[in-house]
């Protein structure tokens, strides 16, 4: 047997390692739609509690919106279940090159490519427009699939501190020897919910003669006045030269992403990006329902004004409760513990009082900045907001770090 | 400790450091495996000791543990400088 005894205590031993360091990933099982309300089975096992979901990526409610659902439903009866095909063999429909129209007329760029994800669309464009000859100059805390992709890919690589456009302008100095420069970042930052200025990117883009890509997938859809993105709120959309974005967060959040940008951009991940190569295509009823989200997204601002209101009350209920929060204006707000342990224990009580959110802690987020992250959406109520805000004070309360700062509640907890 | 120590010491502080930071970075200050330098973050500071010291470190000795503190990077970069 290949799978040997051994071979099981040493897989095994891995595991209880990753239980030792507490960063063992529990189970949890959601039995309902993915809404503001949701069924949940945590821990495995235990009956089923309906909990105010505060951690998901459905920024603009479209999860389960009805409008999306039968547009699925339709894409399904019309267009089938599989493609069973790569896009360029035999799995690229209409409807395909419809949703890549629509997604370039909405995020203002030349042409779109669809992928599997927006994982994936990472995975693959760097290693399709660059080379050794090329430098990819990227913001430290930009998303891990961003960071792998830039690993899969020849180019030279460097790293500049987070959002400190002084040391961007260091490093775009240091690589003018390079053929091409390529600057990468995010445009929320999914943990800290911070917007990366554009408009000081794009201009330092310039000056040097580089390129800019965006990561778009936890702002498109809302950020911006008409939800068009981060290039849209820094007033830059015609300065941006590639975006990586998903369907599987604010815009329905079901799954598939894209790259959209320059022409000649796109038509080299066409021919040349891996993952859009040899990954099946995103299914048609997901196209479909893609399709009635750009539509909905495109038509009017309600949901993105909404999300807009839910996020603006939370941090001022939130800071007035006496809990410390970081970021800017973004629906990504991290109520900072600093602590790993306590950001679990708090988070594990939260979800006692019916508060679904999750403590996130080294090395998902810096060593000494644990933190749990509360994601609002355009699905909440004010009342959901409310009793979100009353759980944290009474949880904040019980562990004593009301009213406290960071250096409060590191003297209290440490880091 | 030797001018080596001081200069990788100062890059490390002005490379990874935030000025309003009040972390303090001494010669054997754990850097990966604190999280103050991520291993992605950890190529700028292999391509400085390259051009600096003019050598060349092979990936499979530019490692996270190899690079965790001032010190173990001077070991490193010695071994190299022969």
């Amino acid at each position: 047997m290949a799978y040997s005894d051994k071979n099981r205590a040493m897989f095994a031993g891995e595991i209880e390692e990753i239980k030792d360091k507490g960063l063992y990933k529990e189970k949890r099982f959601i039995c309902s739609p993915q809404d503001a309300n949701i069924l949940v089975e945590y821990p495995e096992g235990a009956e089923k509690k309906e909990v105010i979901n505060f951690c998901a990526n459905n920024y603009l409610g479209l999860s389960s919106h009805p409008d999306v659902v039968e547009a699925a439903h339709k894409g399904l009866d019309e267009r089938g279940y599989g493609m069973s095909s790569v896009r360029f063999i035999c799995g690229t429909q209409d409807i395909h090159r419809e949703l890549q129209d629509k997604v370039s007329k909405f995020l203002g760029m030349e042409e779109t490519l669809l992928f599997p994800s927006c994982m994936d669309a990472n995975a693959g464009v760097f290693e399709a427009i660059l080379d050794q000859d090329d430098v990819i100059i990227a913001d430290r805390l930009i998303h891990a699939s961003l960071v792998d992709g830039i690993r899969l890919c020849s180019a030279h690589y460097d790293t500049f501190k987070h959002m400190n456009m002084k040391h961007l302008r260091k490093k775009l100095e240091l690589h003018q020897d390079k053929r091409t420069r390529l600057i990468v970042c995010d445009g929320v930052f999914s943990m800290d919910g911070d917007l990366m200025p554009l408009d000081e990117v794009c201009d330092l883009a310039e000056e040097f003669d580089a390129m800019v890509l965006v990561d778009e997938s936890h702002a498109s859809g809302f950020i911006g006045k008409t939800g068009r993105g981060t290039h849209e709120h820094f007033g830059v959309m015609d300065r941006v030269d590639l975006i990586t974005t998903t369907f599987g967060k604010g815009l329905g959040g079901a799954s598939g992403g894209c790259v959209s940008g320059r022409a000649e951009l796109i038509e080299l991940c066409r021919q040349k990006a891996r993952p859009y190569l040899f990954s099946n295509s995103m299914a048609p009823s997901i196209v479909a329902g893609s399709i009635k989200v750009i539509d909905l997204v495109s038509a009017n601002t309600d949901r993105r004004d909404k999300l807009e209101w839910n996020t603006k009350y939370f941090r001022e209920q939130i800071t007035a409760a006496g809990l410390c929060v970081g970021g800017q204006d973004t629906p990504i707000v991290p109520v900072m513990l600093y602590n790993a342990k306590l950001a679990n224990d708090m988070a594990r009580d939260m979800y006692a009082e019916g508060i679904y959110v999750i403590g996130f802690f080294f090395p998902v987020v810096p060593a000494g900045a644990a933190r749990i992250r509360v994601q609002l959406s355009a699905a909440h109520d004010k009342d959901h907001i409310d009793k979100a805000v009353a759980a944290f004070a009474k949880v904040g309360e019980k562990y004593g770090i009301i009213g406290l700062d960071k250096k409060g509640i590191i003297e209290k907890y440490g880091m | 400790m030797s001018s080596m120590h001081e200069e990788v010491l100062e890059y490390v502080i002005d490379e990874y450091i935030d000025e309003d930071d009040d972390l303090e970075v001494d010669f054997e200050t754990a850097l990966i495996s604190s999280g103050i330098v991520d291993s992605f973050s950890m190529v700028s500071l292999k391509v400085f000791l390259e051009k600096k010291y003019k050598i060349s470190l092979p990936d499979s000795e530019a490692t996270p543990e190899a690079f965790d503190t001032v010190n173990s990077i001077c070991v490193l970069v010695e071994k190299h400088l022969g």
